[in-house]
């Protein structure tokens, strides 16, 4: 119990976290070795060479150069090798798996809310299946927060004008800390939540109970709402560009450079359609900057996304077995 | 002849009669000074309340988190309290500290000048700080600022309904200070040296003094532009980082951190010039590989330039862009490295005194070197993911920057108090503070290190429960460190009038402001001195002191 109380070491719950862990201790290892042999040299020579009466004046000594050129290249090797091993933790993290289950996260002042592919919303709690990758695209809907998941050993800024992704793979069932680690104003200390890491039968039970629709198909219903879809029709015969097969292709533009249609150019599209106006179309798209919240925003993604995988239906693949329990 | 000489060591007991001290009296004679030894006073006293200050916050937030409820105080007042803490250390304590002070004080008497290249830009300078310390004080008093004293955007121009323009409008001031007092120490450095002072027989405080004054004038005028560029958004609404006004906030930090990092290098370089030259005296040896030190400043100072988006790495830049700011940081830690080894190896058959600021820059050296290897911690990519924005960073910058530049700081204004005041401290008092200095010190924030590692994330007003042991073991530490700080404003103080005259040069130390009386003359030297010798040249003094023994 007792330990319980006072840990000295975060748990390990994700996949990362053996990894993390890896470097922090040979981390310390090197660096403790290093310190604690320059403490003791600093110690061992102050003492051995204190000044006495027989030692008023330092004896006329240089020790070799050769010493000089040593602490330079030894640091730089071993710190390029450090270099080495942060980066490619850095890239894995940067990987997000192609058979990650999507979610959607916004912080606001001072709450984070979730929202699974299937429909469900969670505030301040994510329940997530264990031994499953878990893709979380966020944004914020005021000033900058960061999600960050200590167990899991991994934290990203969230911020208010882009969406961003971050990633992780939970390893066991239990309850796990989310804070936020980015200073967002009085109640920063209180954006906190937990991960609830299920086994997958649990979660998809957990799916099953209360539904709103899946995201992608309020996404749609928003899509009306908005009057979206009086200018992007099915067919070419729209105002506006066909978005279906859209997401994840290349996009030419009025000024003939092309983008990938992804997450960002999406949000962009409808919050500033003026900025990249698509070839061949007038820019008589609105804005609807402060019209679409991010929570609709999201949906709104999903929507585009869905009809993006070129598989039509406005629903996005609900996680295996969730289909039958789904309404 | 009565030129000064190097080696006339310990053989002049009685201080001068006249000294800038008494030269002339009322405190006009002091707020219109040119003589840069009487600014180096008021910035002494300025710092030192600010310090106070700033000091009065931290106490307040440690108390604050002795329990993981948030009960001494609202999160508002608990955001504002950490906010100005970081505020007032960082512009007005720890930026001007040493090179104002003991730079001040210290660089014309260690070149053989009799004054800064610009006395009454010097005076400016102590004017614009005092103007921003001013009006940073009225924005305490007026209910403070809480956007964290990086002041990140949107939440400084849209979201906070504090003292941000207040606030960046003093650190903008205080930009100005610092740029005149890094042009002025360049100027002089360059021009005003005395005769047969080349620059491989400068003391490496002065070679610390400009690379840090480098960095100061050509880092700060970018935190000028910065804190405009949010002033005008806040107030205007013209949108730079604002996104619902087209503006990026990732943008805002590159640009803070442009300046920031360097920052650090301002805060900490003339502490490592401090640090070679106790070294010096109180090893009676040069520093080993001199060179090679003055010149780690200079790349230090360079490098230092090219590492700032190391902050960003969860913030939103490229995996490419990471890799490349991770790879230069790494680089930066080895000039810092080496100087660390060659202090070290400059103990090497030495006569090691264990006096007062010895004890201080032992303390330093390792401190900094904990500082300096948990960076290492932070510029591996994939750890920084983990650690960044926790626990973990609040004791690694504090290790660099209390550890690293205050305890530095504490060794020098030792070293040279006898020369700055022409007294000696109580050896006793001083040894007792460094003590707990040092033991307050580890335990205020090592504890830290492992909070961060566990999850605590910085500027958390409250806490979940099982990080309180921890925390209690730092608010225990704060509480020593604090009787470790205030033991020397009064001991100190009270040396004034009652401490032993120090004599010109009470330590056996080999350098130009110790060949002339204590305290100085209004002119420093009374005849200019023509420097023979080079740097740290003890054995030179050893023949010296073998030959008057002779006579
Ligand atoms: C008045 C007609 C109109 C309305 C209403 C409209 N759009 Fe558009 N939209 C356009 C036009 C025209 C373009 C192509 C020119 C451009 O890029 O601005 C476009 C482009 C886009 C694109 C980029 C398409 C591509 O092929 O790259 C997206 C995504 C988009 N709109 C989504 C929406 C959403 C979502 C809504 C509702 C919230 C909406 N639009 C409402 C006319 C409209
Ligand atoms: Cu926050
Ligand atoms: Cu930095």
């Amino acid at each position: 119990m007792m330990v319980a109380d006072f840990p000295l070491w975060p748990e390990q719950a994700s996949t990362f976290a053996k990894d993390v862990d890896a470097l922090y201790i040979f981390l310390i290892i090197l660096t403790g070795t290093v310190s604690v042999g320059i403490f003791l040299t600093i110690f061992g020579l102050a003492i051995k060479y204190r000044r006495r009466p027989d030692n008023e004046l330092a004896q006329d000594y240089e020790p070799p150069k050769i010493l000089e050129v040593t602490w330079i290249v030894v640091p730089t090797i071993i710190f390029m090798g450090l270099f080495v091993w942060g980066s490619w933790l850095y890239f894995h993290l940067a990987r997000v798996p192609d058979d990650a289950l999507d979610i959607y996260a916004t912080g606001k002042q001072w709450m984070w809310k979730f929202q699974h592919p299937t429909g469900q919303r969670e505030i301040n709690t994510l329940h997530v299946p264990v031994n499953r990758p878990i893709k979380i695209t966020m944004a914020s809907e005021d000033v900058i927060h960061s999600l960050f998941f200590p167990y899991f050993r991994t934290k990203m800024d969230v911020l208010p004008n882009r969406y961003r992704s971050m990633w992780f793979q939970a390893t066991k069932t239990g309850r796990f800390h989310i804070f936020c680690a980015e200073y967002c104003g009085t109640l920063h200390s209180g954006m906190i939540g937990w991960v609830e890491v299920m086994e997958p039968t649990e979660y998809q039970k957990w799916l099953a109970g209360g539904s709103e629709g899946s995201m992608a198909s309020q996404g749609e219903q928003l899509f009306q709402k908005y009057a979206c879809n009086t200018c992007h029709t099915n067919d070419a015969t729209g105002r506006g560009p066909v978005l279906a097969g859209l997401y994840g292709k290349d996009v030419t533009l009025s000024n003939d450079t092309t983008v990938k249609a992804d997450d960002n150019y999406i949000r962009e599209s409808i919050l500033n359609p003026q900025a990249k106006v698509v070839k061949g179309f007038n820019p008589i798209m609105p804005t609807f900057q402060g019209q679409v919240s991010e929570d609709d925003m999201m949906k709104l993604l999903a929507y585009v996304k869905s009809i993006g995988q070129n598989t039509a239906p406005a629903t996005t693949p609900a996680p295996a077995g969730a289909k039958g329990t789904n309404p | 002849m009565t030129t000064a000489t190097l080696h006339d060591v310990r053989l002049s007991g009685a201080a001068s009669d006249r000294n800038y001290f008494n030269d002339e009296y009322g405190a006009l004679s002091w707020f219109l000074t040119k003589d840069h030894k009487r600014i180096a006073i008021l910035y002494l006293i300025s710092v030192s309340v600010l310090f106070v200050i700033g000091g009065f916050f931290a106490m307040m937030m440690r108390i604050e988190l002795l329990t993981p409820e948030g009960d001494l105080l609202t999160s508002d007042t608990y955001n504002k309290f950490f906010t100005m803490h970081g505020v007032v250390m960082i512009f007005f304590f720890l930026i001007p500290v040493i090179p104002a002070v003991l730079g001040n004080f210290l660089l014309p008497l260690q070149i053989g000048a009799k004054d800064l290249a610009f006395p009454k830009i010097n005076l400016l300078s102590w004017y614009l700080y005092m103007l921003a310390a001013g009006i940073g004080l009225i924005v305490i008093v007026t209910g403070g600022v809480d956007t964290g004293w990086t002041f990140y955007t949107p939440f400084s121009t849209q979201y906070s309904n504090t003292h941000v323009f207040g606030t960046t409008f003093a650190g903008f001031i205080a930009g100005f200070s610092s740029i005149l007092t890094g042009l002025n120490f360049i100027v002089t450095i360059h021009r005003m040296r005395a005769p047969g002072l080349t620059w491989y027989r400068l003391p490496l405080f002065v070679w610390a003094l400009y690379a840090t004054s480098i960095v100061m004038l050509l880092a700060t005028p970018v935190l000028a532009i910065t804190l405009v560029m949010l002033m005008i958004e806040r107030t205007v609404g013209v949108g730079f980082f604002d996104p619902a006004l087209g503006g990026d906030p990732v943008l805002y930090q590159h640009m803070f951190w442009f300046y920031s990092h360097p920052a650090v290098y301002i805060m900490i370089l003339p502490a490592m010039g401090v640090a070679s030259d106790v070294v010096a005296a109180f090893t009676r040896k040069k520093i080993f590989g001199y060179r090679f030190v003055a010149f780690s400043s200079l790349a230090i100072a360079f490098l230092g330039f090219l590492v700032w988006a190391h902050h960003l790495f969860v913030a939103g830049i490229s995996v490419y862009s990471a890799m490349i700011f991770a790879f230069l940081t790494f680089f930066v830690a080895v000039p810092s490295a080496i100087k660390v080894f060659n202090w070290t190896a400059t103990l090497y058959k030495a006569s090691v005194s264990w006096q007062t600021p010895m004890l201080y820059i032992m303390g330093f050296i390792g401190l900094f070197t904990i500082g300096g290897v948990t960076g290492l911690f932070l510029a591996s990519l994939g750890l920084d993911i983990h650690v960044t924005d926790t626990y973990f960073v609040v004791a690694h910058f504090h290790y660099v920057m209390v550890g690293g530049t205050v305890m530095a700081y504490l060794a020098g204004i030792h070293y040279w108090w006898p020369k700055i005041t022409g007294r000696m401290y109580p050896e006793w008092w001083a040894r007792l503070a460094a003590l707990l200095v040092f033991v307050g010190f580890n335990l205020t924030f090592f504890p830290q290190f492992i909070l961060g590692y566990v999850g605590m994330p910085r500027r958390y007003h409250a806490y979940a429960p099982e990080f309180q042991v921890l925390n209690v073991l730092s608010t225990a530490g704060a509480s020593v460190l604090a009787v470790g700080y205030m033991l020397p404003i009064f001991y100190l103080i009270w040396s004034i009038w009652n401490g032993r005259p120090a004599g010109k040069n009470p330590w056996g130390a080999v350098g130009l402001e110790w060949t002339t009386s204590s305290p100085p003359p209004k002119e420093n030297f009374h005849e200019t001195p023509v420097v023979t010798w080079e740097a740290y040249d003890y054995p030179g003094m050893m023949k010296a002191m073998g030959e008057t023994q002779h006579v």
